[in-house]
């Protein structure tokens, strides 16, 4: 193989969550005016494949699957430096949860492979907005992709040979694996830094078409299995967190010098937890 | 007495919401009790925990899932599942499962749900059970909720699921109703774990796997521990101290860590220091960082931003400093002071130290 591998980074925009608030007395979700972003971790992921693409050539597309104002988020990540954009868009897709929503994503990155074959599929770790971590593992599952999730680097790739080795976040330490390529992985965060985009791709993603698909373009087989009715999970109602009965009770002293509150403060503790003067001298005597 | 009118037909309920007859035998609630190294991670048995109050609710039994090599590890962890209240655990032990890999993991886990049925299905949201729920629930083509905080058994008998949504700010519970198991993942320490009881035992069900080395593509080449490069260890810890954007600068962190070194304690923050490279991630409290359930939770100069909020306010205790008498750290800490943190925390320090001191010499 000489002409580099061919890469699909899926991405999703996502409501700036910090903005996202709760109407006090309906209960209701006040998202109008709050601004899109990329989904944060997605970014790691397609930082990742362009580092790939300089090390290698090969090609970059970043798909979304979402309303047709997903098209910015598409534009953004062209602006970054990604070859081509697929916007996968339709009525069918609504309300999709994650089961769903990785039969759609699959669905198009088969069809972006039927030109070529797609040798890595990108995704980020989670999403801020809802599902979390389960669409990538779903793709994998259904293309039959080497599964990598939460991979913090990528030291070796032999296209000739078709293998792969990553560096997998587990609990307790890091697995360095070695699998053969078509693979999914899931870029775990803080591992990369996304590039600012150059003059060139800037000006070139203002003006790019991005390609919308269908259900029908993308070749989606069964609509049973999209959106809303391809979702095994519902949402049955949404809430706002309860607030605490009680704030805390403030700890003062009569002088105000930090000296006489930190001592009331100390007092305060072990009050209300008998138990943890003997936890604080036993960690406190070994060292 | 007038006939009470005939109850209206059952409202046609969509047919995705009803469950097909042939799942109606799904029966029983398990957790996967993951074992890694010979070591099971404690958020196996908080999850056994809150699977007894689930199986007791539908009447009945709850049952762990041991996956791993034949070895003393994997048999200390089925005695223990029972200790913490599973009437039955079912076992494969084979040496493709010494390390965790996604391909025999899903296929030991797919079989044994195919086999034996469960309604529920837990497991920890950590790295290796989100890598194995995802790819269980999409070959059974089943719904699975993620990072859940709440679990109930609803009046049909399904499983009432809640977590955290739009960064926080929201809960939404979520159903799947017309699926089976009913699978969820619960992240280290949200859940409480009981006392166990080293006296219980059960039934034993081994399966095997069934599975050749050589039809396995991926291969572990090197596990390298944490213990070798000094990872934060926040989750369990029963001591936290943490610090916000009140500390102002990347040096005051300083007055952080002297604190926790006094209380033997860990130290993590809040994630804008994360983002300013102060701290690293594997410190970061919150949402998006790590839950902690410690004892005593101390926070300085922290606001108490909703996504920090829902990582750290099943600490036992909260003591938060801040500078602003609104901020909302001070809704859910149990105790606060209003101050400049530079100041209170080197005071702090030297309270604990001294008060400390007195209760050595007296010991
Ligand atoms: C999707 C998403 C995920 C997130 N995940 C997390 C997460 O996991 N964890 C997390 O922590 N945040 C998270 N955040 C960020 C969160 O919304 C807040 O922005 C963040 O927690 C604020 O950090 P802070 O309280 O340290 O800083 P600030 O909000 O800047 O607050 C600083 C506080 O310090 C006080 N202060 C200032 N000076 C002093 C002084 N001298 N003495 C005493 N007090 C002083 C101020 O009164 C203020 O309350 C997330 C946000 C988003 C959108």
């Amino acid at each position: 193989m000489s002409q580099g591998p061919n890469m699909v980074v899926c991405i999703k925009q996502v409501p700036d969550s910090a903005q996202i608030s709760v109407h006090p007395v309906t209960n209701t979700i006040m998202r109008q005016g709050v601004p899109t972003i990329i989904n944060p971790y997605d970014l790691f992921a397609l930082e990742a494949a362009l580092k790939l693409r300089d090390q290698l050539g090969g090609k970059v597309t970043v798909l979304t699957m979402g309303p047709p104002m997903a098209a910015s988020a598409l534009r953004k990540a062209l602006g970054h430096g990604a070859d081509d954009a697929i916007l996968l868009s339709d009525r069918f897709f609504a309300g999709a949860d994650t089961l769903a929503t990785s039969y759609a994503l699959t669905a198009a990155i088969n069809k972006i492979g039927a030109e070529r074959p797609v040798d890595i599929v990108f995704t980020g770790k989670q999403t801020i907005d809802g599902d979390t971590a389960q669409v990538g593992p779903g793709i994998a599952r259904r293309m039959g992709l080497n599964q990598l999730t939460y991979v913090s680097a990528i030291p070796s790739i032999d296209l000739e040979a078709g293998e792969i080795s990553v560096h997998r976040r587990a609990e307790g330490g890091v697995q360095v694996l070695k699998t053969k390529l078509p693979c999914l992985i899931t870029m775990l965060e803080a591992t990369n830094e996304l590039r600012r985009g150059s003059l060139p791709d800037v000006l070139r993603a203002e003006r790019a078409e991005i390609k919308v698909w269908n259900a029908e373009a993308a070749g989606v087989e069964d609509l049973g299995k999209c959106g809303m009715k391809g979702s095994p999970t519902k949402v049955s109602k949404v809430f706002a967190p309860k607030p605490r009965a009680e704030k805390a009770k403030m700890i003062t002293a009569e002088d105000g010098a930090p000296a006489s509150v930190a001592a009331a403060a100390v007092e305060t503790l072990l009050d209300a937890d008998p138990r943890l003067l003997s936890v604080l001298t036993k960690q406190t005597t070994v060292a | 007495m007038a006939q009470a009118p005939a109850a209206p037909p059952a409202k046609g309920r969509k047919k995705t919401e009803e469950l097909p007859e042939h799942l109606k035998a799904y029966k029983n609630v398990w957790v996967f009790v993951e074992l890694e190294h010979g070591r099971v991670h404690p958020v196996s048995w908080e999850l056994l925990t809150e699977g007894r109050k689930l199986a007791d609710a539908l009447g009945v039994d709850l049952c762990g899932v041991v996956l791993g090599p034949k070895a003393e590890g994997t048999e200390k962890a089925v005695a223990e599942a029972f200790h913490y209240s599973a009437n039955r655990v079912y076992v494969i032990e084979d040496p493709l499962l010494a390390e965790y890999r996604n391909e025999p993991y899903t296929k030991a886990m797919t079989d044994l749900v195919n086999k034996h049925k469960p309604e529920i299905l837990m497991l920890g949201a950590t790295t290796l059970g989100r890598d194995l729920a995802g790819a269980v629930a999409t070959t059974l083509q089943t719904g699975l909720t993620a990072d859940c905080t709440e679990l109930a058994i609803d009046d049909d008998k399904s499983l009432a699921a809640t977590r955290p949504t739009f960064g926080g700010s929201l809960l939404c519970t979520i159903m799947t109703r017309a699926a089976r198991p009913q699978m969820t993942t619960v992240r280290p320490r949200v859940m409480a774990m009981g006392d166990p009881d080293r006296g219980r035992t059960g039934e034993v069900v081994r399966e095997p796997l069934d599975m050749a080395e050589e039809s396995i593509v991926t291969k572990v080449l090197d596990f390298i521990p944490d213990s070798d490069t000094n990872q934060a260890q926040l989750a369990y810890a029963d001591i936290v101290v943490a610090g916000g954007m009140g500390l102002q600068r990347p040096e005051n962190i300083r007055l952080v860590v002297d604190l926790a070194q006094v209380l033997g304690a860990e130290y993590g923050c809040s994630r804008p220091l994360v983002q300013k490279g102060w701290m690293t991630a594997d410190r970061q409290i919150g949402q998006t960082g790590k839950t902690i359930r410690p004892r005593l939770y101390i926070a300085c100069g922290i606001s108490g931003a909703i996504q920090h909020r829902v990582g750290s306010e099943g600490a036992d205790q909260i003591l938060a400093i801040n500078m602003d008498p609104n901020a909302p750290i001070f809704d859910f800490a149990h105790h606060g002071i209003v101050g400049d943190v530079l100041e209170l925390l080197p005071a702090l320090t030297e309270a604990f130290r001294k008060r400390l001191a007195v209760d050595r010499m007296a010991g």
